[in-house]
């Protein structure tokens, strides 16, 4: 190591997948003893540029330099015995070993003798948990521990390793507001120390609050370095978005008109989650479920959609008492669930686009077994046409398209059973602010042409740029029903679009806070 | 915890199949001679080679992958050391044996990882190839071997009443266990096959570990091979014929997963046992080999049925 050397020097970086160009003369540097933001909307460069600096890619053209010494041989090992550490999201993990056994991987304590001692392994892991101020079981199994443990997980293995440069690849997705506080008071332990940390998330909030400086990719470019006090959030945007403007606030909350009741839940409960859920849900309405991971949102969706069927209790949908015990049933009832993990759950990433869009309506266009694939052809390009997907074609594997687009994929599949209720699991999980608030637009739209809608999000501005009615979970239970202007700030002028959201927001954290606090008592 | 008792149920359930069985065969069968010390140790001898082997798949499966060749690779072995012997003396032999399986798991090993043809077909060819060999080199011919001090040590002989082909079960099996729970090796065998993305992410090379298993497998197939030479003093092609499944299926009745992740070597050998055991029970019984494969075949979909665990 030289003294007074960047912690990170990357030089004129290119790399090309397959003719497609992933980034272009990109430059980085990261200083001792700074957080630095990468941002960027999704197909940016971000990841690529990470897994270059982490061995995982081999550059085309560029030059890197950890702590002032070059790196030249382009593997995981060299990268950290050079002193960097990353977390991935969530697939640096092998799910069949435990937690302990997972972060001390291929650097396992040895016992006098020198075989692997697991007991120590524990020990250890349980410091580094104790030291974030978090509680994950050293020994339980990866594959049993919900997305939060696993994230946590992750950041312990990647701080494990004593890295002089920490990589955070969105490590706050699933984490508890609470578990974030605790992961930026380390953070900030670990700048003290010198140590340089480089931190992706697509939440401006996060950024703004721990980062020193950013740097902004976009389409595979460089855009700008700068000291976070030169970059308000609305200039992160641009930079991020370029010419394409679409932020959240604007899009147009038109009232739509709610028509007759179409699903009725009464005191639904599941097997574990949701407890005693009593809702009703109108034609024409956005009904958002907000709270943390735990809470019982998406096993509420679950067992709406069949997956999870439920305990005790009653769904009815447009006044009749529905048996929805598998998903087949909910989708002869007319409803849909755009899944929440939509990599495994959403999408075969492998099979076309075509292949992916009438999945779930094979049945409607088989003709004496077979497809019939002038009538499936039809449907997929009236669901690109209508979901504007950016796609080379319908036959183009699914896996090539962006995040965003693989989600309007699965919203298109849904849609092509033509349910009455769509239910949206985190649909914006991990995809770019412009797709984003292209598919909040397009939630209003579907509300607007009569669907009822219930929507789950993290992101509450989202949740409140969406909704219509917004109901606050927390372990299982519904705890507020809130109409989405019980939480304007009348004192915030209307016009005043971006902080009468922000105030919002607030409000609606606050609602949340206070379900856990009541959980607790 | 109740589903932590569960769940251990679920992977101790071999254990309890294996004295199940006994007790069974030990009420039903006692005046046949099924207690008869005699009779257990031939239940030893006779398990003693698929043990061996499955010593080996347990890593094989445990990484993922899976090896077809080991019945035949056995066959091959017991040819190649046989000749070897006829022409230069044990030690020549004992070297031919191991050079077989080596030489055909660095070709499967090859294949699988380099050519990126999967486990399963590069193996089923070359249990073909390698029985095909066989038979060849020894114009389908049995190859006596005539060196007393080899077949002693390679499964004839007897350390006063324990059999020499239990002693290799249980020092390989020991090997075995420790280096599956204890060193780097075996932890980067179980993450390979429990998360291959996330064990290469984490800097394991997983390409070289699955050339390694295949290897190992090949090798304690020709081991086996030489053990099955040994204690019958002649090399045939026949020697190890469909052993694949019944190595398969005791590291799978131990609790070890067809998907990769999870392996245990102990379990390997009290399924290797059990799977003994009850060959041996069904021909006490006096069943027909038509019959004894048809209830064998039963058996040990109910074992593994069982030890599966259920999501």
């Amino acid at each position: 190591m030289i003294p007074n050397a960047a912690a990170v020097r990357m030089t004129g970086i290119s790399k090309a997948f397959g003719g497609v160009r992933a980034l272009d003369d990109v430059s980085l540097e990261i200083l001792p003893g700074e957080v630095h933001a990468l941002l960027g909307g999704n197909g940016a460069g971000k990841s690529t540029i990470l897994k270059i600096l982490n061995g995982v890619h081999r550059p085309d053209q560029g030059t890197i330099e950890v702590g002032g010494v070059p790196l030249t041989t382009h593997t995981p090992e060299a990268s950290r015995a050079a002193g960097i550490a990353m977390n991935y999201q969530e697939m640096s993990l092998v799910p069949t070993l435990t937690v302990a056994q997972n972060i001390f991987l291929t650097r396992e304590w040895r016992d006098g003798i020198g075989f692997i001692d697991d007991n120590e392994a524990e020990r250890r892991a349980a410091e580094i948990f104790a030291m974030l101020e978090v509680f994950v079981d050293p020994k339980a199994i990866v594959a049993d521990l919900g997305a939060g443990q696993k994230q946590l997980t992750e950041i312990a293995k990647a701080i494990s390793q004593d890295a002089k440069v920490l990589v955070l690849d969105e490590p706050s997705t699933a984490l508890a507001v609470s578990d974030v506080e605790r992961l930026f008071v380390f953070l900030r332990k670990l700048k003290a120390k010198g140590i340089a940390v480089i931190y992706v998330s697509h939440r401006m909030d996060e950024i703004a609050r721990i980062a020193d400086r950013a740097t902004i990719l976009r389409d595979g470019r460089h855009v700008i370095t700068a000291p976070l006090a030169e970059l308000p959030i609305d200039t992160m945007i641009e930079h991020i978005v370029g010419k394409r403007s679409m932020g959240l606030s604007d899009v147009a909350r038109i009232q739509a008109t709610k028509g007759e009741v179409l699903l009725e839940l009464k005191d639904v409960s599941g097997a574990h989650k949701p407890e005693h859920i009593s809702l009703t849900l109108h034609r024409g309405e956005v009904l958002g479920l907000a709270g943390l991971l735990g809470s019982g949102r998406s096993s509420l969706a679950r067992a709406v959609a069949g997956i999870d069927p439920i305990a005790s209790g009653e769904i009815r949908i447009k006044g009749r008492a529905v048996a929805i015990r598998k998903p087949s049933d909910a989708i002869a009832a007319g409803v849909a669930l755009v899944p929440e993990a939509r990599a495994t759950q959403g999408i075969i990433p492998a099979h076309s686009v075509a292949s992916n869009m009438i999945l779930a309506v094979i049945g409607r266009l088989s003709k004496a077994g077979f497809v019939d694939t002038k009538a499936a052809n039809s449907l997929t390009d009236t669901q690109i046409d209508r979901l504007k997907v950016k796609t080379a074609s319908r036959d183009h594997a699914v896996a090539t398209l962006s995040g965003g687009n693989q989600q309007k994929v699965v919203i298109g599949k849904w849609l092509a059973t033509d349910p009455e209720i769509l239910i949206l699991d985190e649909p914006t999980a991990g995809i770019d602010i412009g797709s984003k608030s292209e598919i909040i637009r397009l939630v209003r739209e579907l509300a607007a042409s009569g669907k009822a809608i219930i929507m789950i999000s993290s992101e509450l501005s989202e949740l409140l740029t969406a909704c219509d009615r917004i109901l606050v979970m927390a372990d299982g239970r519904i705890h507020q029903d809130l109409p989405r202007e019980a939480l304007d700030d009348p004192e915030v002028s209307a016009d005043d679009l971006a902080h009468r959201l922000q105030a919002a927001e607030q409000r609606l954290q606050i609602e949340i806070q206070k379900a856990l606090a009541v959980q607790e008592i | 915890m109740a589903s932590a008792f569960f769940a251990n149920w679920r992977q101790n359930i071999i254990y309890i199949g294996f004295l199940v069985i006994f007790v069974v065969f030990a009420a039903t069968l006692a005046d046949k001679g099924f207690l008869n010390p005699n009779n257990l140790l031939n239940i030893v001898r006779q398990t003693a080679m698929i043990a061996v082997m499955a010593i080996a798949m347990t890593f094989v499966l445990s990484a993922g992958e899976i090896d077809l060749s080991v019945g035949a690779v056995a066959g091959l072995s017991t040819v190649t050391v046989a000749m070897a012997i006829a022409v230069g003396g044990p030690v020549v032999g004992v070297i031919a044996g191991l050079a077989t399986g080596l030489a055909v798991g660095m070709f499967n090993g090859w294949l699988t990882t380099r050519v990126g043809i999967p486990s399963f077909l590069t193996t089923l060819a070359m249990m073909g190839i390698a029985k095909g060999v066989a038979m060849w080199i020894s114009a389908t011919a049995a190859v006596p071997i005539l060196s007393p001090g080899y077949s002693w040590l390679f499964g004839g002989g007897n350390v006063g009443p324990v059999p020499v082909l239990l002693l290799w079960m249980v020092i390989l099996g020991a090997i075995g266990h420790i280096v599956l729970r204890r060193t780097g090796f075996g932890r980067r065998v179980l993450a390979t096959g429990g998360g291959e993305t996330a064990a290469r992410y984490s800097g394991i090379d997983t390409k070289a570990i699955k050339f390694k298993v295949l290897v190992i497998s090949s090798s304690a197939a020709a081991l086996a091979g030489m053990l099955y030479a040994g204690r019958l003093q002649s090399g045939r092609f026949q020697l190890g014929e469909g052993d694949e499944l019944s190595v398969i299926a005791a590291a799978v009745l131990g609790g070890t997963s067809l998907f990769g992740g999870r392996g245990t070597v102990i379990g390997t050998i009290v399924g290797a046992l059990m799977i003994g055991l009850i060959n041996n029970g069904l021909i006490l019984m006096g069943l027909e080999f038509s019959q004894q494969l048809i209830a064998r075949g039963a058996i040990i979909i109910l074992a593994v049925a069982l030890s599966q665990k259920r999501t």
